[in-house]
This record gives C-alpha cells, sequence and structure tokens, in this order.
C-alpha cells in the first residue's frame, strides 16, 4: 500500500514542489484547512489579459506528502487552462494524474488544493462553489 | 519501599488469546500499536458474548420467563463486576451508558445544567481529551459558568500550583480531569484534585477511560464523585461504558434520556422516574456488550492490573530508549515513572499521516492525528503527532518493528 502511495512522481512533487510561493496582488486567492490532520493550503492565481486565461498559479502551505505533492501537480495542470474550465474541474481528473489507491481520509488530503483552487476561482468571478463541494465540508474553506 | 514479587506479565503467552495477531497486514505480521484508541478482543470475551446470545439471550428487565430471566441476571451481573472493578460502594451507583463519552454528558446535562450558574467555575485540565472537554465547554457557555483550564508544565504535568489562582475566579463547582492522558500518557495526580475540589465544595469527575485498562481504578481511594469508564479499551466490546457516581448525587439528578425503563409511573400527566441507575438507562440497552464487558474485566483481573501496569511501564521505558537512538525523532509528554504506556511523537519534518501510512506498509498500526486533543496539540504548537500506545499484548518485538518502520519512512520521504 504505502509502496504504492509513495510512487516516485509523488516524492518527487512533495521534494520539489512545482509553484511553490506567493504572488502578491493575486486576481485570485483562496486558503484552506484540514483540521483532521492540521494540513494547509494557500493558492494564489492570476489571469492573462483576457481575465480568463490562467497566466500563473502558486501555493503555499504545509502538511503531509500527499496534499502537498497533490497541489504541486494541480499548479502543473492548472497553468495555461481557462479559468471556468478549471472551476468546473471533476475530482477525477485531477485523482487520474495523482494515480495512487487512496484510503477515504487520504482522499481529503489530496483534493484539499483543488477545493481551495476553486473557491480562489468562483469567489474571483463571483459563481457559486459546485454542489459537490459540499462533500468537502470538513474543509475548512476560508 | 517493600518489594512484592508481582507476578510477571508474559505478554507472548497473553498474544495467544487474542485472535487478531493471526491476520496478516499487507503480508507482514500484525504490530499493534494503537491500543490507546481501542484494544483488540481476547477469545474470553469474544466466547462469553456468543454464549449469552446462543444461551441467554431477551430483553432484560421485562419478561416472566426463564431466558428473561437469564439475560437480566447475565446484565445485572455485568453491573456487579463493574462495581466490584472500581471498587464501588454498590453496584446500584454503576449507571451503564455507551460508552465513557456518553457517561460524562449524563454528568454535564444532568448534573450540570441544575446545579451551573453565573460567577460558578468549571475547571478542566489543558490534557483533557475532547470527551471531558467539549461536554463542559458547551454546559458551562449554556449555563453562563466560567470554563477554566489548569495549564501544563513543559513534561505535561498538571500545573497544580496554579490551582488557587484559578480558584480565585469564582466558585469552583466542577473539576473535570483525566486520569491517564490519552496524547501524552501523563499518569495525573488525580486524587489531590479531588481533595481540593473537595475543599471548595466543588465534584471531581474523573475520566478514566484511559487509566482503567492500565492500572486499579478504586473509585473510594480516589475520592472523585463520578468515574467514567468505557469497555473497549480494556479487551472488552465497543457499545458499552460505565458512569460510576455517589449514590446522593444520582438520586439527585435529573434523568438524561427518557422513556422506556427509566420510568416509575406514567400517565398522560406526569411522569415519575425509576430508582438509580434504572433512572439513567432508558431504552433497550446494550446487553450482550455488558455482558462482554463484564468478561473483559474479568480477563484483565485475572491477568492482573498491577501486572499490566508494570508491563507497559516497561514497555514505555523501552520505546522511549529506542526512540531516543533516533536523533530525527522528537517525543512529547513525562518521563518514564510518570507515564503509561503511550508514546506521542514526531519526525523532524514528516507529516504524521505520512509516517502512519508507511508504517501500515510494515504491519505497524500506530494513530496519527491531533487524538481528540487540539487544545493540547495547539499548546504543544503541533498540528498532529503520531502515537503508539501499549496494552497486556504488546511485545518489544512490535516496537523494534516501529523503529525499523521509522527508519524507512525516512529513507522515503527525507
Ligand atoms: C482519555 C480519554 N477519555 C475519553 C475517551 C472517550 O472514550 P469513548 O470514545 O469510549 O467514549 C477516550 C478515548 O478515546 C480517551 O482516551
Amino acid at each position: 500500500m504505502s509502496d504504492q502511495m509513495y510512487r516516485e512522481v509523488i516524492l518527487d512533487h512533495y521534494k520539489n514542489p512545482r509553484g511553490h510561493g506567493v504572488i502578491e496582488d493575486a486576481d485570485a486567492e483562496a486558503e484552506g484547512f484540514n483540521p483532521l490532520c492540521g494540513d494547509e493550503v494557500s493558492i494564489y492565481v492570476s489571469f492573462a489579459e483576457d481575465g480568463e486565461t490562467i497566466e500563473d498559479v502558486k501555493f503555499s502551505g504545509r502538511g503531509c506528502a500527499i496534499s502537498q505533492a497533490a497541489t504541486s501537480m494541480l499548479v502543473d495542470m492548472a497553468k495555461g487552462r481557462k479559468a471556468t474550465d478549471l472551476a468546473q474541474m471533476p475530482k477525477d481528473e485531477l485523482l487520474e494524474e495523482i494515480g495512487i489507491p487512496l484510503t477515504p481520509i487520504r482522499l481529503k488530503c489530496a483534493l484539499l488544493g483543488l477545493g481551495v483552487l476553486k473557491v480562489a476561482l468562483h469567489r474571483a468571478k463571483g459563481t457559486p462553489l459546485p454542489q459537490e463541494w459540499a462533500g468537502l465540508d470538513e474543509l475548512e474553506l476560508k | 519501599m517493600a518489594v512484592t514479587a508481582r507476578p510477571k506479565l508474559d505478554a507472548q503467552k497473553q498474544r495467544a488469546d487474542f485472535p487478531i495477531f493471526n491476520e496478516l497486514i499487507h503480508g507482514k505480521p500484525l504490530s499493534f500499536l494503537d491500543s490507546a484508541a481501542s484494544s483488540q478482543k481476547p477469545r474470553q470475551v469474544l466466547d462469553a458474548m456468543q454464549h449469552f446470545y446462543e444461551t441467554s439471550y431477551a430483553n432484560v428487565h421485562r419478561g416472566v420467563y426463564e431466558l428473561a430471566e437469564r439475560a437480566t441476571a447475565g446484565y445485572e451481573g455485568a453491573r456487579e463486576t463493574v462495581g466490584r472493578f472500581l471498587n464501588a460502594p454498590s453496584p446500584r451507583e454503576v449507571v451503564f451508558t455507551r460508552n465513557a463519552t456518553e457517561a460524562i454528558n449524563v454528568v454535564a446535562y444532568a448534573w450540570g445544567l441544575n446545579n451551573l450558574g453565573p460567577g460558578d467555575v468549571v475547571l478542566v485540565t489543558e490534557l483533557e481529551h475532547h470527551s471531558n472537554f467539549v461536554p463542559w465547554q458547551y454546559i458551562a457557555h449554556r449555563t453562563g459558568a466560567d470554563f477554566r483550564m489548569l495549564p501544563l508544565d513543559d513534561e505535561g504535568g498538571l500545573r497544580l500550583d496554579a490551582l488557587d489562582e484559578l480558584a480565585g475566579a469564582g466558585r469552583v463547582k466542577v473539576v473535570a480531569a483525566g486520569m491517564v492522558s490519552n496524547s501524552l500518557g501523563s499518569v495525573n495526580p488525580v486524587e489531590k484534585l479531588a481533595a481540593w475540589a473537595h475543599e471548595r465544595g466543588a465534584i471531581m469527575v474523573c475520566d478514566a477511560a484511559q487509566g482503567a485498562p492500565h492500572r486499579v481504578v478504586d473509585v473510594q481511594a480516589l475520592g472523585a464523585d463520578f468515574v467514567a469508564v468505557t469497555a473497549h479499551k480494556l479487551c472488552g466490546p465497543s457499545g458499552i461504558g460505565a458512569l460510576w457516581g455517589r449514590m446522593e448525587l444520582l438520586e439527585a439528578m435529573e434523568p438524561f434520556n427518557l422513556g422506556g425503563h427509566m420510568i416509575s409511573r406514567v400517565t398522560f400527566e406526569d411522569t415519575s422516574w425509576g430508582e438509580v441507575p434504572a433512572k439513567f438507562e432508558a431504552g433497550t440497552q446494550a446487553i450482550a456488550e455488558a455482558v462482554g464487558f463484564g468478561a473483559a474485566i474479568d480477563y484483565i483481573t485475572e491477568v492482573g492490573l498491577d501486572a499490566i501496569e508494570q508491563h507497559e511501564h516497561e514497555l514505555a521505558g523501552y520505546g522511549l530508549d529506542r526512540l531516543a537512538e533516533l536523533p530525527w525523532v522528537k517525543t512529547y509528554g513525562p518521563p518514564t515513572d510518570r507515564r503509561a504506556g503511550i508514546i506521542s511523537f514526531n519526525v523532524d519534518g514528516i507529516h504524521p499521516h505520512d509516517v502512519a501510512q508507511i508504517l501500515d506498509g510494515e504491519g505497524v498500526a500506530i494513530r496519527a492525528g491531533h487524538h481528540c486533543c487540539q487544545p493540547l496539540m495547539a499548546k504543544l504548537g503541533v498540528a498532529a503527532t503520531n502515537r503508539a500506545s501499549f496494552y497486556l499484548y504488546t511485545v518489544t518485538e512490535e516496537i523494534d518493528r516501529l523503529v525499523a518502520g521509522l527508519h524507512k519512512v525516512r529513507k522515503i520521504l527525507s
């Protein structure tokens, strides 16, 4: 189990996170916290001229390897995409990319970053958070 | 100190009573180091429950037929066993509950709502499990009482020197403290707290959920007014626990749950309550679980609480020594002489969930998280810790496998 969970690509993202940092004056940002394990993720997004295309994404936070690696992978996936498209991105798209079996508890870790990104985007666009994210109740999305 | 020859516990022999240890976890032998969360069950307890279902099961206290009498005898016999185990003056002072949490809620609601108000102080400790923290915080807020916390020293011991200053804040009405901390393993001076509480006319509520499995709990020597225990941590089934309370307090209290069995007389206009303990046992109780609770007490008493305490003390010492070999591991809590068989620790720079996950792959089960002690975690300045905890079936080889696993954690994640 653990050998599958900590496969090379996860460890790579954990040890060398992509886009770690802060964007000052970000166009969209949000912060989330998983009280169960204390994982914390903040995400910052800047849009291109068109106000739609994701130009840059950065994240900061601390937590388990799964939450941090998943957020790093998400950052890779997000760049260059359209905000409205990303705001609708299904969980499975990220989970496929992560590509490891996750227990329900670790699923929350893996999805923390995506939940935070969605909150940031929907907030910036003034659209409501889709219903399916209600399942993330236990994450305190600030 | 007089040297008494205590019968030593042979954990390897006890292990044979626990079918779970035949299981392989990810193809590896099970190292179960999470007994503080819940203990494993010996065949003796499983058999007692099975036998009860097969020969004696019916609802209790109602039928006039033979089977109902057998069931009632089993259920009430378990109450007597719990009473003896806690050295209760009378088994009638033992109220069956679902668990320790419910036992504390009975006191917080049924005693607290009628006895607390503005100007009163409810005192808990910074170490408390949420079970002995949240109900008091809530009832204090509801009644307008002041909710205060006894602080810890650097080793996780209670700062008794702070008591008198806290008492200055108002009329102390409740002191609620755990006998053994489930996070740090510290053994608390609950007798002293009880004496201090009584000097001020306060009641003492002792959460012995983590004490009773590992050491003798004598409610009379303790001097407490209420004591909460839970069966699943002492080799018994989940779904049952007990509240011991002093009879005059239980008699003066309002009921907690209302419904069948807890009544004396019901009319369209009004209802009068049954006698203690029935007054607190509304509805059909966990009958076979009560029988299992009794069987578990018989089992651990047979092993011997003193022997269990000594065994865990040795394991804690062994575990702390082994972990001290790892400079990248930080342990929390008191030195061995004031510690039960619980060790909380962190691995430098590695989140407890990752530690526990990789250990799981080695068949080593530990707990990672806040252990239902978020106020304590905040005090320690950590979001979570790893926790290894021991019981009468724990062997040093399991601790060795933990240490080997921690090396693997470092290899993978550092
Ligand atoms: C110190 C302490 N108190 C109370 C409890 C609650 O026990 P239960 O969940 O059986 O009510 C626990 C168990 O986690 C505990 O460790």
